[in-house]
């Protein structure tokens, strides 16, 4: 096939939205269609149930999520780790916490790349809490997180997750900044030195940019897909066979016990969100209350065992044990709070 | 040409090494592609996100893994003198 011209892939690119926005639109009546009208399961109770749960939350969620990666992808462009830590450069404790947080959700980050950037912060002279304000924020609220609970949970859920994890992000750095735990920060990591010329990287292109979309989309959706299929897979078994309030009595809101246990649980397992959202919602739906659910989601996704074992280089112990427990002491709070109000 | 490939040992990292050994190849080139693992060297190009690919010196890419085309277009670009 020849490549295609800028002018007709811009115009692809503008073609591609009535389209998705038609098939989005045409889903449910699809799910419908195939499962009792194709296969004729209008009588079957919860199998049917199930299985349109399925049919129609899978495409949805995969569709969202494709969209939302490749904005994500292009809006992206124009931020980097570089302007981020000029924007902090010399910002005061508490301001610099906030836009640490808020820059956290936009700055390219993977974890693959939290040392790197440990040690170009450092560097450049952020405060260590101002550092850890990203470092919370930027695996926690991704939009993996985002889409799945858009698409599962709707708006408020979502916007109440990437609020509660700000705060989150913004107290914790700030109470660890306030420890001043500079010293446990293994030594070689204020020797560091930039000593080669600084990257330089042309200013790219708009259709540079969308390809950096395509490409996030192909990077992130071909690694989530199947954590999707399968938590959603899981939930619709919930959503169908588990009875109603079988989880009241263990993730319930008068079982006080609750929040601090998910934590607990949540922390060291290390699944990402596309695996967790489907089956957390579905508990949701059988007596779980929401806090005691944010919060095990957000433990699970925001706090990972492989993370501190990658942080393990660059901190010692203390500090990795502080740094955890502050953020698991956040997301109870957070848990119990939620709880309380709903 | 020096090469050097910046990078913990991630798959993307793993990816713009494969790709950059295509590229030469495509070009008929020979250059020695080194790995740079060793998170202190690769802060001392000053690459905060990983994989990063760095020309006779000079920081090309970072934080993303390019095509083969473009890598041969960066190793062909007048500035990197080859």
């Amino acid at each position: 096939m020849r490549p295609l011209g800028t002018m007709q892939r811009y115009a692809l690119a503008a073609l591609s939205l009535p389209v998705w926005l038609f098939l989005y639109g045409s889903l449910d009546a699809a799910a419908r269609f195939v499962v009792y009208g194709l296969l004729r399961l209008e009588g079957a109770g919860r199998f049917a149930e199930a299985l349109f749960f399925f049919v129609y939350e899978v495409p949805k969620v995969l569709m969202l999520l494709t969209l939302v990666v490749f904005a994500v992808g292009i809006v992206r462009t124009y931020f980097s780790p570089e302007r981020t830590r000029a924007a902090l450069e010399g910002k005061p404790l508490f301001i610099g916490n906030v836009m640490a947080a808020a820059l956290g959700i936009v700055t390219p980050f993977c974890s693959c790349s939290a040392i790197p950037l440990f040690l170009g912060f450092v560097e450049a002279g952020i405060p260590l809490g101002v550092t850890f304000s990203f470092l919370i924020a930027a695996p926690m609220i991704n939009e993996v997180a985002v889409v799945l609970l858009l698409g599962l949970f709707g708006w408020e859920t979502a916007l109440l997750y990437v609020s509660m994890g700000l705060v989150i992000a913004v107290s914790s750095g700030w109470f660890i900044g306030r420890l001043r735990m500079e010293r446990y920060v293994e030594e070689w990591v204020y020797a560091v030195r930039t000593t080669h010329a600084a990257a330089e990287e042309a200013v790219p292109s708009f259709s540079e940019r969308l390809d950096r979309g395509r490409e996030s989309v192909k990077e992130v959706v071909g690694k989530v897909w199947p954590y999707i299929v399968l938590g959603i897979a899981v939930g619709a078994g919930v959503h169908g066979y588990v009875p109603e309030n079988f989880m009241a009595g263990i993730m319930g809101k008068d079982v006080w016990w609750s929040v601090p246990l998910s934590v607990l649980i949540g922390v060291p397992m290390y699944s990402n969100a596309a695996g967790i959202i489907p089956v957390v919602q579905a508990l949701l739906g059988k007596g779980a209350a929401l806090g005691t659910a944010l919060a095990f989601m957000m433990s699970v996704i925001g706090l990972s065992l492989p993370e501190m074992i990658i942080l393990k280089k660059v901190l010692k112990t203390r500090l990795i044990a502080l740094f955890a427990g502050v953020v698991a002491a956040g997301i109870v709070i957070v848990g119990y709070i939620f709880n309380a109000v709903y | 040409m020096n090469i050097k490939v910046l990078g913990s040992g991630c798959a993307n990292c793993k990816t713009l090494e494969r790709r950059t050994l295509e590229a030469l190849d495509a070009l008929q080139l020979t250059a020695e592609v080194e790995k740079v693992t060793e998170y202190a060297d690769i802060a001392s190009y000053g690459v905060m996100r990983t994989p990063g690919l760095v020309l006779d010196g000079r920081v090309v890419v970072q934080g993303h893994v390019p095509t083969v085309e473009k890598i041969k277009e960066l190793i062909l670009s007048p500035r990197n003198g080859s």
